[in-house]
Protein backbone atom coordinates (compact mmCIF):
# COMPACT_ATOMS: atom_id res chain seq x y z
CA UNK A 1 0.00 0.00 0.00
CA UNK A 2 1.79 3.11 -1.30
CA UNK A 3 -0.15 5.68 1.30
CA UNK A 4 -2.18 5.47 4.12
CA UNK A 5 -6.05 5.08 3.83
CA UNK A 6 -6.46 8.85 5.43
CA UNK A 7 -4.32 10.09 2.76
CA UNK A 8 -6.75 8.03 0.32
CA UNK A 9 -9.60 9.84 1.98
CA UNK A 10 -8.52 12.97 1.57
CA UNK A 11 -7.66 12.17 -1.93
CA UNK A 12 -10.91 10.97 -2.97
CA UNK A 13 -12.54 13.97 -1.26
CA UNK A 14 -10.88 16.19 -3.58
CA UNK A 15 -11.81 14.30 -6.71
CA UNK A 16 -15.43 14.42 -5.34
CA UNK A 17 -14.89 18.72 -5.41
CA UNK A 18 -13.12 18.64 -8.71
CA UNK A 19 -15.99 16.32 -9.82
CA UNK A 20 -18.58 18.71 -8.79
CA UNK A 21 -17.23 21.78 -10.27
CA UNK A 22 -16.40 20.11 -13.68
CA UNK A 23 -19.81 18.98 -14.03
CA UNK A 24 -21.55 22.26 -12.65
CA UNK A 25 -19.16 23.91 -15.04
CA UNK A 26 -20.34 21.62 -18.17
CA UNK A 27 -23.82 21.73 -17.07
CA UNK A 28 -24.21 18.23 -16.95
CA UNK A 29 -22.68 15.15 -15.69
CA UNK A 30 -23.83 12.29 -12.83
CA UNK A 31 -23.65 13.79 -10.13
CA UNK A 32 -25.06 11.37 -7.71
CA UNK A 33 -23.07 8.05 -9.11
CA UNK A 34 -19.71 10.05 -9.42
CA UNK A 35 -19.86 10.56 -5.39
CA UNK A 36 -20.87 7.40 -4.59
CA UNK A 37 -17.73 5.18 -6.84
CA UNK A 38 -15.58 7.99 -5.81
CA UNK A 39 -13.56 5.91 -2.86
CA UNK A 40 -12.94 3.03 -5.28
CA UNK A 41 -11.53 4.75 -8.19
CA UNK A 42 -9.41 6.71 -5.75
CA UNK A 43 -8.19 3.49 -4.49
CA UNK A 44 -8.14 1.58 -8.19
CA UNK A 45 -5.49 4.96 -9.41
CA UNK A 46 -3.81 6.67 -6.86
CA UNK A 47 -3.00 3.56 -4.61
CA UNK A 48 -1.31 1.45 -6.98
CA UNK A 49 -4.28 -1.27 -6.93
CA UNK A 50 -3.64 -0.86 -11.29
CA UNK A 51 -0.53 -0.97 -12.98
CA UNK A 52 -0.91 1.07 -15.08
CA UNK A 53 1.33 3.53 -16.15
CA UNK A 54 0.22 7.00 -17.08
CA UNK A 55 3.43 7.44 -19.24
CA UNK A 56 2.32 4.30 -21.52
CA UNK A 57 -1.28 3.71 -20.94
CA UNK A 58 -1.21 0.63 -23.97
CA UNK A 59 1.90 -0.84 -22.58
CA UNK A 60 0.25 -4.36 -23.31
CA UNK A 61 0.93 -6.04 -19.96
CA UNK A 62 -1.40 -3.09 -17.77
CA UNK A 63 -4.09 -3.87 -15.84
CA UNK A 64 -7.44 -3.37 -17.26
CA UNK A 65 -10.26 -1.34 -15.91
CA UNK A 66 -13.63 -0.64 -17.37
CA UNK A 67 -15.73 2.15 -16.23
CA UNK A 68 -18.85 -0.08 -17.23
CA UNK A 69 -21.23 2.30 -15.29
CA UNK A 70 -20.50 4.89 -18.53
CA UNK A 71 -22.48 7.71 -17.06
CA UNK A 72 -19.49 8.26 -14.53
CA UNK A 73 -17.50 9.40 -17.07
CA UNK A 74 -16.58 12.56 -14.75
CA UNK A 75 -15.05 10.84 -12.43
CA UNK A 76 -13.27 8.70 -14.43
CA UNK A 77 -11.52 11.39 -16.17
CA UNK A 78 -10.74 13.00 -12.91
CA UNK A 79 -9.12 10.37 -11.78
CA UNK A 80 -7.51 9.54 -14.45
CA UNK A 81 -6.32 13.57 -14.65
CA UNK A 82 -5.84 13.02 -11.12
CA UNK A 83 -3.23 10.11 -11.88
CA UNK A 84 -1.61 11.76 -14.59
CA UNK A 85 -2.67 10.76 -17.94
CA UNK A 86 -3.24 14.18 -18.78
CA UNK A 87 -3.51 17.18 -17.58
CA UNK A 88 -6.05 18.05 -15.25
CA UNK A 89 -6.51 21.71 -16.68
CA UNK A 90 -8.31 19.67 -19.69
CA UNK A 91 -10.95 18.29 -17.25
CA UNK A 92 -12.43 22.31 -18.01
CA UNK A 93 -13.45 21.11 -21.37
CA UNK A 94 -15.90 18.16 -19.77
CA UNK A 95 -18.93 17.86 -22.75
CA UNK A 96 -17.58 21.07 -24.62
CA UNK A 97 -18.13 20.97 -28.08
CA UNK A 98 -15.02 18.95 -29.58
CA UNK A 99 -13.79 18.08 -26.95
CA UNK A 100 -12.68 14.42 -26.21
CA UNK A 101 -13.97 14.66 -22.90
CA UNK A 102 -17.37 13.63 -23.66
CA UNK A 103 -20.41 12.33 -21.39
CA UNK A 104 -19.73 8.66 -21.55
CA UNK A 105 -16.12 7.71 -21.73
CA UNK A 106 -14.41 6.72 -24.71
CA UNK A 107 -10.60 5.58 -26.30
CA UNK A 108 -9.28 8.76 -27.34
CA UNK A 109 -9.01 9.52 -23.67
CA UNK A 110 -5.74 8.08 -22.32
CA UNK A 111 -6.54 5.66 -20.13
CA UNK A 112 -9.96 4.79 -21.16
CA UNK A 113 -10.10 1.25 -21.94
CA UNK A 114 -13.64 1.33 -24.33
CA UNK A 115 -16.39 3.31 -24.88
CA UNK A 116 -19.15 2.60 -22.38
CA UNK A 117 -22.10 4.19 -21.58
CA UNK A 118 -24.73 1.72 -23.03
CA UNK A 119 -25.18 -0.39 -20.19
CA UNK A 120 -24.62 -4.01 -19.58
CA UNK A 121 -21.30 -3.91 -21.52
CA UNK A 122 -18.29 -4.00 -19.31
CA UNK A 123 -18.85 -6.96 -17.99
CA UNK A 124 -18.37 -9.14 -20.96
CA UNK A 125 -15.11 -6.82 -22.11
CA UNK A 126 -13.82 -7.91 -18.61
CA UNK A 127 -14.32 -11.46 -19.41
CA UNK A 128 -12.68 -11.11 -22.68
CA UNK A 129 -9.33 -9.36 -21.52
CA UNK A 130 -9.48 -11.95 -18.47
CA UNK A 131 -9.56 -14.82 -20.65
CA UNK A 132 -6.83 -13.48 -23.39
CA UNK A 133 -4.57 -12.64 -20.33
CA UNK A 134 -5.28 -16.04 -18.94
CA UNK A 135 -4.62 -18.04 -22.93
CA UNK A 136 -1.14 -16.05 -22.05
CA UNK A 137 -0.56 -17.10 -18.98
CA UNK A 138 0.23 -13.05 -18.46
CA UNK A 139 -0.31 -11.75 -15.13
CA UNK A 140 -1.81 -9.31 -15.55
CA UNK A 141 -5.32 -8.42 -14.24
CA UNK A 142 -9.10 -6.98 -15.10
CA UNK A 143 -11.43 -4.89 -12.93
CA UNK A 144 -14.68 -3.74 -13.85
CA UNK A 145 -16.90 -1.19 -11.93
CA UNK A 146 -20.81 -1.47 -12.62
CA UNK A 147 -23.48 0.41 -11.17
CA UNK A 148 -26.28 -1.81 -9.14
CA UNK A 149 -29.13 -0.93 -11.34
CA UNK A 150 -26.68 -1.64 -14.42
CA UNK A 151 -27.26 -5.39 -12.77
CA UNK A 152 -30.83 -5.25 -14.43
CA UNK A 153 -29.22 -6.20 -17.97
CA UNK A 154 -29.08 -9.84 -18.99
CA UNK A 155 -25.98 -9.27 -20.65
CA UNK A 156 -24.08 -9.32 -17.22
CA UNK A 157 -25.79 -12.57 -16.62
CA UNK A 158 -24.35 -13.92 -19.44
CA UNK A 159 -20.89 -12.79 -18.44
CA UNK A 160 -21.08 -14.23 -15.26
CA UNK A 161 -21.79 -17.50 -16.05
CA UNK A 162 -18.87 -17.55 -18.60
CA UNK A 163 -16.53 -15.93 -15.77
CA UNK A 164 -17.20 -18.92 -13.90
CA UNK A 165 -16.76 -21.53 -16.69
CA UNK A 166 -13.52 -20.16 -17.64
CA UNK A 167 -12.20 -19.98 -14.01
CA UNK A 168 -11.15 -16.28 -13.96
CA UNK A 169 -9.33 -15.56 -10.88
CA UNK A 170 -7.99 -12.29 -12.82
CA UNK A 171 -11.14 -11.08 -13.13
CA UNK A 172 -12.43 -8.54 -10.38
CA UNK A 173 -15.95 -6.68 -10.58
CA UNK A 174 -16.57 -4.52 -8.48
CA UNK A 175 -20.49 -3.30 -8.00
CA UNK A 176 -21.06 -0.10 -6.85
CA UNK A 177 -24.24 -0.74 -4.43
CA UNK A 178 -25.45 2.46 -3.80
CA UNK A 179 -29.18 0.72 -3.81
CA UNK A 180 -30.46 4.00 -6.25
CA UNK A 181 -30.94 3.61 -10.16
CA UNK A 182 -32.20 6.63 -11.92
CA UNK A 183 -35.27 7.70 -10.24
CA UNK A 184 -35.99 5.18 -7.19
CA UNK A 185 -34.47 2.54 -5.07
CA UNK A 186 -33.45 -0.65 -6.87
CA UNK A 187 -35.18 -2.64 -4.53
CA UNK A 188 -38.77 -1.04 -5.56
CA UNK A 189 -37.92 -1.05 -9.54
CA UNK A 190 -36.62 -4.42 -10.06
CA UNK A 191 -34.92 -5.28 -6.87
CA UNK A 192 -31.23 -7.25 -6.69
CA UNK A 193 -31.50 -8.32 -3.17
CA UNK A 194 -30.10 -11.04 -2.41
CA UNK A 195 -27.14 -9.90 -3.75
CA UNK A 196 -24.02 -11.66 -2.58
CA UNK A 197 -25.65 -14.95 -2.92
CA UNK A 198 -26.60 -14.50 -6.62
CA UNK A 199 -23.07 -13.81 -7.06
CA UNK A 200 -22.30 -16.67 -5.09
CA UNK A 201 -24.67 -18.90 -7.30
CA UNK A 202 -23.04 -17.88 -10.37
CA UNK A 203 -19.92 -19.43 -9.17
CA UNK A 204 -18.38 -16.21 -8.25
CA UNK A 205 -16.15 -15.76 -4.87
CA UNK A 206 -17.96 -12.38 -3.20
CA UNK A 207 -16.53 -10.28 -0.55
CA UNK A 208 -19.45 -7.49 0.75
CA UNK A 209 -17.42 -4.36 1.90
CA UNK A 210 -18.35 -0.42 2.91
CA UNK A 211 -17.55 1.32 -0.30
CA UNK A 212 -16.52 4.19 1.37
CA UNK A 213 -14.03 2.67 3.97
CA UNK A 214 -10.50 2.93 2.67
CA UNK A 215 -9.47 0.43 4.88
CA UNK A 216 -11.79 -1.91 3.75
CA UNK A 217 -11.15 -1.08 0.15
CA UNK A 218 -7.77 -1.66 0.28
CA UNK A 219 -8.36 -5.11 1.96
CA UNK A 220 -10.62 -6.64 -0.46
CA UNK A 221 -8.33 -5.06 -3.71
CA UNK A 222 -5.60 -6.43 -2.66
CA UNK A 223 -6.51 -9.80 -1.29
CA UNK A 224 -7.60 -10.90 -5.53
CA UNK A 225 -7.80 -13.89 -6.18
CA UNK A 226 -10.08 -14.51 -3.18
CA UNK A 227 -10.17 -18.02 -4.02
CA UNK A 228 -7.84 -19.69 -6.97
CA UNK A 229 -10.04 -20.81 -9.87
CA UNK A 230 -13.23 -18.35 -9.22
CA UNK A 231 -13.41 -14.53 -10.44
CA UNK A 232 -13.70 -12.04 -7.76
CA UNK A 233 -17.03 -9.97 -6.92
CA UNK A 234 -16.29 -7.15 -4.36
CA UNK A 235 -20.02 -5.58 -3.64
CA UNK A 236 -18.93 -2.04 -2.51
CA UNK A 237 -22.02 -0.77 -0.27
CA UNK A 238 -21.99 2.74 -1.03
CA UNK A 239 -24.44 5.93 -0.77
CA UNK A 240 -25.13 8.06 -3.73
CA UNK A 241 -24.38 11.51 -3.36
CA UNK A 242 -21.62 10.58 -0.74
CA UNK A 243 -20.24 13.56 1.42
CA UNK A 244 -22.68 15.93 0.48
CA UNK A 245 -25.20 15.75 3.09
CA UNK A 246 -28.16 17.38 0.63
CA UNK A 247 -27.28 14.95 -2.35
CA UNK A 248 -26.65 11.86 -0.74
CA UNK A 249 -29.33 9.43 -0.84
CA UNK A 250 -31.43 11.30 -2.87
CA UNK A 251 -32.57 9.84 -6.77
CA UNK A 252 -33.39 13.12 -7.81
CA UNK A 253 -29.39 13.69 -8.06
CA UNK A 254 -28.64 11.03 -10.06
CA UNK A 255 -27.94 13.76 -13.04
CA UNK A 256 -28.83 17.12 -11.29
CA UNK A 257 -26.14 19.84 -11.73
CA UNK A 258 -25.44 21.69 -9.07
CA UNK A 259 -26.62 25.48 -8.83
CA UNK A 260 -23.90 28.08 -7.53
CA UNK A 261 -25.26 27.97 -3.75
CA UNK A 262 -25.63 24.75 -3.90
CA UNK A 263 -21.59 24.07 -5.31
CA UNK A 264 -20.86 26.09 -2.74
CA UNK A 265 -22.22 24.56 -0.23
CA UNK A 266 -20.86 20.96 -1.29
CA UNK A 267 -17.61 21.59 -1.77
CA UNK A 268 -17.33 23.39 2.12
CA UNK A 269 -18.84 19.97 2.92
CA UNK A 270 -16.56 17.98 1.25
CA UNK A 271 -13.69 20.49 2.26
CA UNK A 272 -14.73 19.99 5.99
CA UNK A 273 -14.65 16.34 5.42
CA UNK A 274 -11.77 15.85 3.23
CA UNK B 1 -25.11 -27.86 -63.67
CA UNK B 2 -22.41 -27.12 -62.42
CA UNK B 3 -20.75 -27.85 -58.79
CA UNK B 4 -22.18 -26.19 -55.60
CA UNK B 5 -20.03 -25.32 -52.79
CA UNK B 6 -20.86 -24.28 -49.61
CA UNK B 7 -18.87 -21.42 -48.65
CA UNK B 8 -18.71 -21.81 -44.58
CA UNK B 9 -16.02 -24.91 -45.74
CA UNK B 10 -14.11 -22.54 -47.05
CA UNK B 11 -14.38 -19.93 -44.30
CA UNK B 12 -13.59 -22.86 -42.22
CA UNK B 13 -10.60 -24.10 -43.93
CA UNK B 14 -9.10 -20.59 -44.20
CA UNK B 15 -9.72 -19.82 -40.60
CA UNK B 16 -7.61 -22.94 -39.66
CA UNK B 17 -5.25 -22.14 -41.98
CA UNK B 18 -4.88 -18.26 -40.90
CA UNK B 19 -4.59 -19.80 -37.31
CA UNK B 20 -1.95 -21.84 -38.05
CA UNK B 21 0.54 -19.30 -39.01
CA UNK B 22 -0.64 -16.48 -36.20
CA UNK B 23 -1.33 -17.85 -32.54
CA UNK B 24 -3.72 -14.50 -31.86
CA UNK B 25 -6.27 -15.83 -33.78
CA UNK B 26 -9.11 -16.98 -32.08
CA UNK B 27 -12.30 -18.20 -32.84
CA UNK B 28 -15.92 -17.86 -30.56
CA UNK B 29 -19.11 -19.02 -31.51
CA UNK B 30 -22.57 -19.68 -29.81
CA UNK B 31 -23.07 -23.24 -29.15
CA UNK B 32 -22.87 -23.59 -32.88
CA UNK B 33 -19.78 -24.94 -33.51
CA UNK B 34 -21.03 -27.56 -36.30
CA UNK B 35 -23.06 -25.15 -38.53
CA UNK B 36 -20.34 -22.66 -38.47
CA UNK B 37 -18.06 -25.38 -39.30
CA UNK B 38 -15.73 -24.92 -36.50
CA UNK B 39 -15.62 -28.29 -35.53
CA UNK B 40 -12.36 -29.01 -37.40
CA UNK B 41 -10.53 -25.96 -36.11
CA UNK B 42 -12.03 -26.92 -32.32
CA UNK B 43 -9.93 -30.30 -33.05
CA UNK B 44 -6.60 -28.33 -33.96
CA UNK B 45 -6.62 -25.50 -31.72
CA UNK B 46 -9.15 -26.78 -28.79
CA UNK B 47 -7.48 -23.79 -26.82
CA UNK B 48 -8.66 -21.07 -29.33
CA UNK B 49 -12.12 -22.20 -30.19
CA UNK B 50 -14.46 -20.75 -27.20
CA UNK B 51 -18.10 -22.15 -27.07
CA UNK B 52 -19.66 -18.81 -25.65
CA UNK B 53 -22.59 -20.66 -25.05
CA UNK B 54 -26.43 -18.98 -26.15
CA UNK B 55 -25.42 -16.03 -25.12
CA UNK B 56 -24.71 -13.48 -28.13
CA UNK B 57 -23.99 -10.46 -26.24
CA UNK B 58 -21.49 -11.47 -24.00
CA UNK B 59 -20.02 -13.40 -26.88
CA UNK B 60 -19.70 -9.89 -28.92
CA UNK B 61 -18.48 -8.13 -25.78
CA UNK B 62 -15.87 -11.21 -24.76
CA UNK B 63 -14.17 -10.72 -28.36
CA UNK B 64 -13.60 -6.74 -27.92
CA UNK B 65 -12.44 -7.79 -25.25
CA UNK B 66 -10.23 -10.66 -25.79
CA UNK B 67 -8.59 -7.87 -29.18
CA UNK B 68 -8.28 -5.77 -26.19
CA UNK B 69 -5.85 -7.84 -25.00
CA UNK B 70 -4.36 -8.70 -28.40
CA UNK B 71 -6.37 -11.70 -30.01
CA UNK B 72 -7.68 -11.56 -33.17
CA UNK B 73 -11.07 -13.46 -32.72
CA UNK B 74 -13.43 -14.43 -35.28
CA UNK B 75 -17.10 -14.29 -34.28
CA UNK B 76 -18.76 -17.16 -35.74
CA UNK B 77 -22.74 -17.27 -35.56
CA UNK B 78 -25.63 -17.73 -37.23
CA UNK B 79 -26.36 -14.21 -38.76
CA UNK B 80 -29.97 -13.74 -37.80
CA UNK B 81 -28.66 -13.80 -33.62
CA UNK B 82 -24.97 -12.56 -34.45
CA UNK B 83 -26.35 -9.18 -35.28
CA UNK B 84 -29.51 -8.98 -33.96
CA UNK B 85 -29.41 -9.83 -30.53
CA UNK B 86 -25.61 -8.27 -29.95
CA UNK B 87 -26.48 -5.47 -32.20
CA UNK B 88 -25.73 -2.63 -29.33
CA UNK B 89 -22.27 -4.85 -28.74
CA UNK B 90 -21.88 -4.99 -32.35
CA UNK B 91 -22.17 -0.68 -32.30
CA UNK B 92 -20.21 -0.22 -28.90
CA UNK B 93 -18.03 -2.53 -28.02
CA UNK B 94 -16.83 -3.86 -31.33
CA UNK B 95 -17.30 -0.63 -34.24
CA UNK B 96 -17.42 2.63 -31.98
CA UNK B 97 -14.68 1.16 -29.44
CA UNK B 98 -12.56 0.32 -32.91
CA UNK B 99 -11.39 -3.47 -31.98
CA UNK B 100 -9.89 -5.94 -33.98
CA UNK B 101 -12.74 -7.90 -34.05
CA UNK B 102 -14.16 -9.98 -37.15
CA UNK B 103 -18.01 -10.81 -37.28
CA UNK B 104 -18.60 -14.23 -39.36
CA UNK B 105 -22.04 -14.47 -40.10
CA UNK B 106 -23.59 -17.67 -41.11
CA UNK B 107 -26.46 -18.97 -42.68
CA UNK B 108 -27.66 -15.45 -43.90
CA UNK B 109 -30.44 -13.90 -46.17
CA UNK B 110 -33.37 -16.38 -46.41
CA UNK B 111 -30.44 -19.98 -46.46
CA UNK B 112 -32.66 -21.02 -43.18
CA UNK B 113 -36.09 -20.84 -45.47
CA UNK B 114 -38.41 -23.26 -43.75
CA UNK B 115 -37.74 -22.03 -40.22
CA UNK B 116 -39.02 -19.19 -40.88
CA UNK B 117 -38.48 -15.01 -39.88
CA UNK B 118 -36.79 -15.79 -36.81
CA UNK B 119 -34.26 -17.06 -38.51
CA UNK B 120 -33.94 -15.24 -41.64
CA UNK B 121 -31.21 -12.56 -41.78
CA UNK B 122 -32.11 -9.74 -44.35
CA UNK B 123 -31.78 -6.77 -42.22
CA UNK B 124 -28.06 -7.31 -41.43
CA UNK B 125 -26.18 -5.74 -43.65
CA UNK B 126 -28.77 -2.66 -43.20
CA UNK B 127 -28.20 -2.24 -39.47
CA UNK B 128 -24.55 -2.79 -40.05
CA UNK B 129 -23.77 -0.67 -42.73
CA UNK B 130 -25.30 2.01 -40.57
CA UNK B 131 -21.97 1.94 -38.34
CA UNK B 132 -19.61 3.52 -38.29
CA UNK B 133 -15.65 1.78 -38.76
CA UNK B 134 -17.47 -1.19 -40.51
CA UNK B 135 -16.72 -2.86 -42.91
CA UNK B 136 -19.14 -5.19 -45.06
CA UNK B 137 -17.92 -8.07 -47.25
CA UNK B 138 -20.79 -10.63 -49.25
CA UNK B 139 -18.67 -12.81 -51.36
CA UNK B 140 -20.09 -14.82 -53.74
CA UNK B 141 -17.89 -17.84 -53.92
CA UNK B 142 -15.59 -20.36 -52.38
CA UNK B 143 -12.65 -18.64 -53.76
CA UNK B 144 -13.96 -15.33 -52.66
CA UNK B 145 -14.66 -16.46 -49.52
CA UNK B 146 -11.18 -17.48 -48.71
CA UNK B 147 -9.71 -14.27 -50.09
CA UNK B 148 -12.50 -12.39 -48.12
CA UNK B 149 -11.32 -14.06 -44.75
CA UNK B 150 -7.68 -13.68 -45.42
CA UNK B 151 -8.35 -9.73 -46.29
CA UNK B 152 -10.67 -9.27 -42.82
CA UNK B 153 -7.92 -11.11 -40.63
CA UNK B 154 -4.74 -9.08 -42.77
CA UNK B 155 -6.65 -5.57 -41.47
CA UNK B 156 -6.99 -4.10 -38.71
CA UNK B 157 -10.38 -3.35 -37.76
CA UNK B 158 -14.00 -4.49 -37.37
CA UNK B 159 -15.04 -6.24 -40.34
CA UNK B 160 -18.64 -8.21 -40.79
CA UNK B 161 -18.43 -11.29 -42.97
CA UNK B 162 -21.50 -12.33 -44.60
CA UNK B 163 -21.45 -15.88 -45.08
CA UNK B 164 -23.89 -18.14 -46.77
CA UNK B 165 -24.43 -21.87 -46.28
CA UNK B 166 -26.72 -22.37 -49.72
CA UNK B 167 -24.77 -23.84 -52.48
CA UNK B 168 -23.60 -21.38 -55.10
CA UNK B 169 -21.40 -22.13 -57.91
CA UNK B 170 -17.40 -20.48 -58.41
CA UNK B 171 -18.10 -17.13 -60.63
CA UNK B 172 -14.33 -16.24 -60.20
CA UNK B 173 -11.50 -18.14 -62.13
CA UNK B 174 -8.03 -19.72 -60.24
CA UNK B 175 -6.45 -16.23 -60.52
CA UNK B 176 -9.31 -13.82 -58.73
CA UNK B 177 -7.38 -11.65 -56.35
CA UNK B 178 -10.44 -9.91 -54.17
CA UNK B 179 -9.64 -7.09 -52.68
CA UNK B 180 -11.61 -4.90 -50.32
CA UNK B 181 -13.57 -2.36 -51.17
CA UNK B 182 -12.91 -3.18 -54.92
CA UNK B 183 -16.01 -4.23 -57.30
CA UNK B 184 -14.75 -6.79 -59.92
CA UNK B 185 -16.26 -6.84 -63.45
CA UNK B 186 -17.46 -10.53 -64.42
CA UNK B 187 -19.02 -9.51 -67.68
CA UNK B 188 -18.11 -6.70 -69.87
CA UNK B 189 -21.56 -5.02 -71.33
CA UNK B 190 -22.42 -0.96 -71.89
CA UNK B 191 -26.38 -1.47 -72.65
CA UNK B 192 -27.28 -2.12 -69.02
CA UNK B 193 -25.42 -3.15 -65.20
CA UNK B 194 -26.30 -6.12 -63.29
CA UNK B 195 -24.39 -5.37 -59.88
CA UNK B 196 -24.66 -8.17 -57.09
CA UNK B 197 -23.27 -9.57 -53.97
CA UNK B 198 -23.13 -13.14 -52.21
CA UNK B 199 -25.68 -15.50 -53.68
CA UNK B 200 -27.12 -13.19 -56.52
CA UNK B 201 -23.82 -12.62 -58.33
CA UNK B 202 -23.95 -16.26 -60.21
CA UNK B 203 -27.70 -15.70 -60.49
CA UNK B 204 -27.01 -11.77 -62.18
CA UNK B 205 -24.71 -13.75 -64.97
CA UNK B 206 -27.25 -15.87 -66.01
CA UNK B 207 -29.23 -13.49 -66.33
CA UNK B 208 -26.71 -11.56 -68.62
CA UNK B 209 -26.55 -14.54 -70.80
CA UNK B 210 -30.60 -14.54 -70.79
CA UNK B 211 -30.38 -10.57 -72.15
CA UNK B 212 -27.54 -11.47 -74.74
CA UNK B 213 -30.19 -13.82 -76.13
CA UNK B 214 -32.15 -10.57 -76.80
CA UNK B 215 -28.97 -8.77 -78.18
CA UNK B 216 -28.59 -6.61 -74.52
CA UNK B 217 -25.48 -6.58 -73.44
CA UNK B 218 -25.49 -6.25 -69.74
CA UNK B 219 -22.50 -5.64 -67.36
CA UNK B 220 -22.19 -7.77 -64.20
CA UNK B 221 -20.02 -6.50 -61.41
CA UNK B 222 -19.36 -8.80 -58.06
CA UNK B 223 -19.39 -5.67 -55.02
CA UNK B 224 -18.82 -8.30 -52.70
CA UNK B 225 -17.48 -5.18 -50.65
CA UNK B 226 -20.91 -3.50 -49.48
CA UNK B 227 -18.95 -1.29 -47.21
CA UNK B 228 -16.75 0.93 -48.29
CA UNK B 229 -18.88 0.37 -51.74
CA UNK B 230 -16.66 0.82 -54.60
CA UNK B 231 -18.20 4.18 -55.96
CA UNK B 232 -15.94 4.81 -58.94
CA UNK B 233 -17.41 1.54 -60.19
CA UNK B 234 -21.35 2.30 -60.16
CA UNK B 235 -20.52 6.24 -61.09
CA UNK B 236 -18.78 4.36 -64.23
CA UNK B 237 -21.86 1.33 -64.68
CA UNK B 238 -23.65 4.55 -64.34
CA UNK B 239 -22.09 6.50 -66.74
CA UNK B 240 -21.41 4.00 -69.54
CA UNK B 241 -24.36 1.47 -68.94
CA UNK B 242 -27.55 4.25 -68.03
CA UNK B 243 -29.12 2.13 -66.11
CA UNK B 244 -28.45 -0.57 -62.98
CA UNK B 245 -30.55 -3.38 -61.28
CA UNK B 246 -29.02 -4.28 -58.06
CA UNK B 247 -29.82 -7.53 -55.98
CA UNK B 248 -29.21 -9.44 -52.89
CA UNK B 249 -30.58 -11.76 -50.71
CA UNK B 250 -31.57 -8.71 -47.89
CA UNK B 251 -34.33 -6.33 -47.86
CA UNK B 252 -34.77 -3.74 -50.15
CA UNK B 253 -34.64 -0.91 -47.44
CA UNK B 254 -31.11 -0.34 -46.46
CA UNK B 255 -29.53 -3.11 -47.96
CA UNK B 256 -26.42 -3.18 -51.17
CA UNK B 257 -29.06 -2.27 -53.15
CA UNK B 258 -29.81 1.23 -51.18
CA UNK B 259 -26.17 1.46 -50.83
CA UNK B 260 -25.42 1.49 -54.83
CA UNK B 261 -28.91 4.36 -55.19
CA UNK B 262 -27.00 6.49 -52.80
CA UNK B 263 -24.12 6.57 -54.69
CA UNK B 264 -26.23 6.83 -58.23
CA UNK B 265 -28.32 9.56 -56.89
CA UNK B 266 -25.66 11.83 -55.85
CA UNK B 267 -23.09 11.04 -58.58
CA UNK B 268 -25.03 10.32 -62.32
CA UNK B 269 -28.79 9.43 -61.88
CA UNK B 270 -29.69 6.89 -63.90
CA UNK B 271 -32.65 4.59 -63.57
CA UNK B 272 -32.75 1.90 -61.33
CA UNK B 273 -33.99 -1.50 -59.69
CA UNK B 274 -33.66 -2.60 -56.92
CA UNK B 275 -34.03 -6.36 -56.37
CA UNK B 276 -34.36 -8.11 -52.85
CA UNK B 277 -37.38 -8.65 -50.32
CA UNK B 278 -39.45 -6.20 -50.60
CA UNK B 279 -40.12 -4.98 -46.99
CA UNK B 280 -41.62 -7.85 -45.79
CA UNK B 281 -41.40 -11.10 -43.43
CA UNK B 282 -40.68 -14.18 -46.11
CA UNK B 283 -42.96 -16.42 -45.56
CA UNK B 284 -42.46 -20.46 -45.27
CA UNK B 285 -40.10 -22.17 -47.80
CA UNK B 286 -37.30 -23.71 -48.71
CA UNK B 287 -34.14 -21.46 -49.93
CA UNK B 288 -35.27 -21.94 -53.21
CA UNK B 289 -38.71 -21.32 -52.86
CA UNK B 290 -38.14 -18.27 -51.56
CA UNK B 291 -36.02 -16.93 -54.20
CA UNK B 292 -38.70 -17.82 -56.35
CA UNK B 293 -41.26 -15.89 -54.90
CA UNK B 294 -39.35 -12.79 -54.35
CA UNK B 295 -37.84 -13.20 -58.02
CA UNK B 296 -34.44 -13.82 -57.04
CA UNK B 297 -33.64 -15.75 -59.72
CA UNK B 298 -31.68 -15.34 -63.77
CA UNK B 299 -35.41 -14.88 -64.86
CA UNK B 300 -36.27 -11.80 -62.28
CA UNK B 301 -33.02 -10.60 -62.83
CA UNK B 302 -33.59 -10.91 -66.08
CA UNK B 303 -37.22 -9.33 -66.51
CA UNK B 304 -36.28 -6.43 -64.15
CA UNK B 305 -33.40 -4.90 -66.59
CA UNK B 306 -35.55 -5.71 -69.46
CA UNK B 307 -38.21 -3.76 -68.30
CA UNK B 308 -35.48 -0.92 -67.29
CA UNK B 309 -34.14 -1.08 -70.96
CA UNK B 310 -37.77 -1.18 -72.64
CA UNK B 311 -39.22 1.09 -70.26
CA UNK B 312 -37.51 4.43 -72.31
CA UNK B 313 -36.31 6.03 -68.77
CA UNK B 314 -32.54 5.83 -70.02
Amino acid sequence: MSIDTEALHRKAYEIRQRNLIMIHEAGGGHTGGDLSSADILAALYLNDVLNVDPQDPLAPNRDRFFMSKGHGSALLYTTLAFAGFFPEEELATFMKPLSRLNGHPNVSVPGVEANTGALGHGLPMAVGTALAAKMDGALWRTFVLTGDGELQEGSNWEAAMAAAQYQLDNLTLIVDRNRIQMVDWTERIIGLDPLTDKWRAFGWSVQEIDGHDHAEIMQALSAVPFEAGKPNCVIANTHKGEGVSFIRDRAAWHHRVPTDEELGAALEELRGSG
Amino acid sequence: MSELYDCRNAFASTLEDIARGDSRVVALTNDSVSSTKLSHFAELFPDRLFNIGIAEQNMVGMASGMANGGKIPFVAAAACFLTARALEQIKNDVAYTDTNVKLCGVSTGLAYGPLGGTHHSIEDIAWLRAIANMTIIVPADPLETEQAVRAAAGMVGPVYLRLSRMGVPAVHDADYRFEIGKAVRLRDGNDITLAACGTLVPRALVAAAMLEEKGIQARVINMATVKPIDREAIVEAAVETGGIVTAEEHTIYGGFGSAVAEVVATTHPVPMRILGVPGVFAPTGSPEFLFEHFHLTPQGIHDAALELVESGER
